[in-house]
């Protein structure tokens, strides 16, 4: 039998009791366990972002994060921003902005904004970039990316794509 | 964003920037990808991959992992006597798990399926194989030398799908295939030329990165094999399947959910016989989810060694261009027998030539299988092509705007004899480039600006079908074979069904990519859905309201007078919409109407290519002289794509498409070794673009209504990718008179060649 710890994680504002075995990443169980898919599995080894999920509000690679270590912390997905079926302004300026093609990174690009903006209401597009760095994009150049955030926080300097990242 | 349009006013929603369609799905999460699907009963595939790049495999011994508790199957080639074991649409040399030899290291040798993904794991560790390593070959040269190994002993079936019509040739057992472009008088061309430069260039291995992994689930059920996999062309796939495991056509569904990432490197079939392989051995649903790491080693981008020569008259106009091109292909050919073809179609540029005699084999290596990339075969050459223009513009001094201007073929004019007529303006489009760089007023000392164009014969070929169904309440449902792998298919598709039936958008539904549920289409490939599928779904749409027609006149105005109205007919003035036509020919409250459109190798699509594919793409640089680092000052894209029917889509991919290119330009390859090991095949060492490598950009739009497809438009998506190495590398010349020869342009590169630029500089390492 291979050895087994009993958590309470608690996602999305919900406790869920779950037996995991140690060697268990968080995304796996998020995934797996929990049916929680808007996190995605890329890179495996903790630089594209499309694992990126919160724990205590803070941005974090769930692929390299073990599920066990997040017992007594917040854990917050992409499934847990839209509330009562509105769309939040970040997901509203990616529409807007089309700030996705293919969509795989989009979860994690929204938890890092997400973060991001939490952190820091009115960001400049430098610190914009700054805060999606570690997460990749390899459909949109991510130009519409730095727009939509921008956007959703308001900025008046979101003049779209002639703007470059700099 | 600019749009410079000249084209008529199209219906709406043509030429609106309405949002995607799949907006919310992606921007919620809800969005599910192969990755997040499971089936009942499903059990979980990992395959036990070769050490070694070349070997014989003497002896594979499965028992001990086949003990282990929750383990179901083991299976090899040994297994599969009952299964067609070599895939492949160009040339069935793949085996879809090795077959005695392995070519490459990382080639699937074993596949485990278990009750759960890290059993699977834990007993590909108990699997016993042993080898007898055989000579390697990693290089094109390497593989042509005399008394190289031989990858392929056997000689591969030919198949028709190759996306060409010549046979493959091969002159040697480790060439793939050979393709020629020829034309004019080249020796009387070369004589008589004013100038004739010469030079070698080399186009790394690349890696697409697709974020989604490799992924498919495979459940036979019912006689038949149902597979889901993330894939662009569903229907080829299924082609393969049936042909691996003797099953006619309609006993095979695949069906593609969202994707995430394609860029031509999941085009064609990759681990789907594999997938259904273990499923029939394993009697279960299967998924294999391969890791990112996995999938670098199932398929990457062609590298390219080019040597070329262009010959030029003193005013700069070109007389021929000569060039061989050798494309590393690895271990299988896949896509690349027409990489090559296009490679050696493409690096002709989109100039006048009068004679041209180039080359292209590919090259079997034991590397990784090369396939199809975004912009196959283009930027492979147009690099070269691209930075020997401004070489001769330097040389006779003339500015390289003006060579290009010089060279350019008019609209209407064909690149080489029956080709259709280039259906773009190519000196417009230059224009629109050098205005955005401001070209005219001299650059800032230490910078350098270039601007490249290149035109790629694109879509494929025009096979496409699609069904429009017109339901009793009006709405609308169209089915198509072509697969939204991000570049909006789901939405420009509808926004043309809606402009056709007279619709709003939201009474409008599409159905992809589901080979038994949808209708035909050949692949999602050459930036051919806008204008192939849009034309199919044109053709079903006017097949609809033609039979609309006639059943308003049936069943509404009793054998008398009806005139098409928008959305609908009037008959004696009283207008019905197209819902009331179906309940009124069926008398009764449900009932559609089935619209049905075929696009085929003929009207408007007898010329091929269906369209010309333009890449336009302006760059400014600095060079830090100290590390050798470039940097891009500003990048500027024309998309001359006739209409675009969603500018902001359009865009998007232009935009991506280029930072894409520039990834390759500057940092993005897959290094082997010369004994075959890839040394860098993980995202950490492989390095793509981040948000802080982007550049100011200026996207362009140019609309001219000029294409072959629904109101005048045609491809885009990988025309940006195409000139921008060659724009870098021609920008780094201006700025610091650097000649580079060698893509990615990585700081230690420039920094060489800033070193011999500068013999006896201070500081030298």
């Amino acid at each position: 039998m291979r050895e087994t710890v009993e958590l309470s994680l608690v996602v999305n504002g919900r406790a869920h009791p779950i037996r995991v075995e140690p060697r268990e990443t968080l995304a796996d169980v998020l995934r797996e366990r929990l049916g929680l898919t808007g996190l995605k599995i890329s890179c495996d080894v903790q630089v594209c972002g499309a694992c990126t999920v919160l724990v205590d509000g803070l941005a974090i690679s769930a692929c390299t994060y073990l599920a066990a270590d997040a017992e007594g912390h917040e854990v917050t997905t992409v499934e847990g921003l839209a509330r009562a079926g509105q769309l939040s302004p970040l997901q509203q300026s990616f529409i807007d902005a089309a700030a996705f093609q293919c969509g795989f990174c989009t979860p994690g690009m929204r938890m890092a904004a997400t973060a991001l903006l939490a952190e820091n209401p009115a960001p400049t597009r430098a610190q914009v970039v700054a805060g999606i760095e570690g997460n990749i994009c390899r459909c949109t150049g991510y130009v519409p990316i730095i727009d939509a955030i921008l956007e959703a926080a308001g900025a008046v300097d979101a003049a779209g794509v002639s703007e470059g990242a700099r | 964003m600019r749009r410079v349009t000249t084209r008529a006013t199209p219906p709406s929603p043509i030429g609106e920037s309405v949002p995607r369609r799949d907006g919310i799905a992606k921007v919620t999460g809800a969005a599910r990808f192969t990755s997040d699907l499971s089936v009942p009963g499903m059990a979980w595939a990992k395959i036990l991959r070769s050490p070694y790049p070349h070997a014989r495999i003497s002896s594979i011994d499965t028992a001990a992992a086949l003990a282990l508790p929750g383990v179901i199957a083991a299976v090899s080639a040994a297994d599969l006597a009952d299964v067609e074991l070599y895939y492949g649409h160009a040339l069935a040399d793949h085996p879809l798990i090795a077959h005695g030899v392995v070519r490459y290291g990382g080639e699937p040798v074993v596949g485990i399926v278990a009750e759960d993904p890290a059993t699977a794991e834990e007993a590909l560790a108990l699997v016993s194989v042993e080898y007898d390593p055989l000579p390697v070959v990693t290089t094109v040269e390497a593989a042509l030398a005399p008394g190289a190994p031989i990858l392929h002993e056997r000689e591969a079936e030919q198949r028709p799908q190759r996306g060409f019509e010549e046979a493959i040739e091969r002159d040697h057992p480790n060439v793939c295939s050979s393709s020629t472009q020829r034309w004019g008088d080249i020796d009387a061309a070369f004589a008589g030329a004013d100038l004739v430069v010469e030079g070698d260039f080399r186009y790394p291995i690349s890696y697409a990165y697709a974020m989604e992994p490799y992924t498919a689930i495979a459940h036979w059920s019912d006689g038949g094999l149902t597979v889901w996999s993330s894939c662009q062309h569903p229907f080829m796939v299924r082609d393969d399947l049936a042909r691996c495991f003797h099953l006619p056509l309609s006993a095979v569904r695949v069906i593609v959910p969202y994707v995430g990432g394609g860029y031509g490197s999941k085009s064609y079939t990759k681990i789907e016989p594999l997938t259904a392989a273990l499923a029939l051995r394993a009697d279960r649903p299967v998924k294999l989810a391969l890791s990112i790491e996995e999938s670098i080693l199932t398929t990457r981008g062609d590298g390219a060694v080019v040597h070329i020569a262009s010959a030029f008259d003193g005013d700069g106009r070109l007389r021929g261009r000569r060039a061989e091109i050798l494309l590393n292909t690895g271990a299988y050919a896949e896509n690349s027998p027409l990489v090559g073809r296009k490679a050696a179609n493409r690096i002709c540029g989109p100039y006048r030539i009068p004679a041209v005699d180039v080359t292209c084999r590919a090259i079997y290596t034991n590397t990784s299988p090369a396939s199809s990339f975004r912009g196959f075969g283009a930027p492979q050459g147009i690099f070269a092509g691209e930075s020997q223009m401004d070489e001769a513009a330097e040389r006779l001094g003339i500015d390289p705007l003006e060579i290009r201007r010089r060279n350019v073929v008019r609209p209407g004019e064909a690149l080489w004899s029956k080709a259709r007529g280039m259906d773009a303006d190519l000196d417009a489009d230059l224009l629109l480039a050098a205005d955005a760089l401001a070209w005219d007023t001299p650059a800032r000392p230490g910078r350098g600006r270039a601007i490249c164009i290149s035109a790629s014969d694109a879509g494929s070929e025009p096979v496409t079908t699609s069904l429009l169904r017109v339901h009793a309440d009006g709405s609308v449902t169209v089915t198509v074979g072509s697969t939204e792998i991000g570049q909006g298919s789901s939405t420009v598709l509808a926004q043309i069904a809606a402009a056709e039936m007279d619709l709003p958008l939201d009474r409008v539904h599409l159905l992809q990519s589901d080979t038994t549920a949808a209708s035909y289409d050949r692949s999602t490939g050459a930036s051919r859905t806008t204008t192939l599928v849009g034309l199919a779904i044109q053709a079903a749409a006017r097949d609809a309201r033609s039979q609309l027609l006639e059943w308003a006149r049936d069943a509404l105005a009793g054998g008398g007078t009806v005139e098409p109205a928008k959305g609908g007919v009037l008959v004696a003035g009283v207008h019905h919409d197209w819902g009331a036509i179906v309940r009124a020919w069926f008398a009764g409250a449900g009932g559609e109407v089935v619209g049905r459109g075929y696009l085929r190798r003929a009207g408007s699509m007898t010329a091929m290519p269906p369209f010309w594919e333009i890449g336009c793409v302006g760059a400014e640089v600095s060079v830090d002289e100290e590390t050798g680092q470039i940097r891009v000052e500003r990048l500027v894209t024309v998309g001359d794509v006739g209409c675009a029917i969603n500018p902001q889509l359009v865009e998007s991919q232009d935009v991506g498409a280029a930072i894409m290119g520039l990834g390759i330009a500057l940092s993005e390859e897959l290094v082997y070794t010369p004994e075959g090991s890839l040394l860098n095949g993980n995202l950490v060492e492989y390095r793509v673009p981040r948000a802080s490598d982007i550049p100011p950009f200026t996207a362009i739009l140019a609309e001219r209504g000029d294409g072959v497809g629904v109101y005048g438009a045609k491809g885009g998506g990988e025309g940006a990718l195409n000139p921008v190495a060659a724009a870098v590398a021609n920008a780094v010349r201006r700025a610091t008179g650097i000649r580079l020869h060698e893509a990615p342009f990585t700081p230690e590169r420039v920094w060489r060649a800033l070193r011999e630029r500068d013999p006896g500089r201070e500081g030298d390492g």
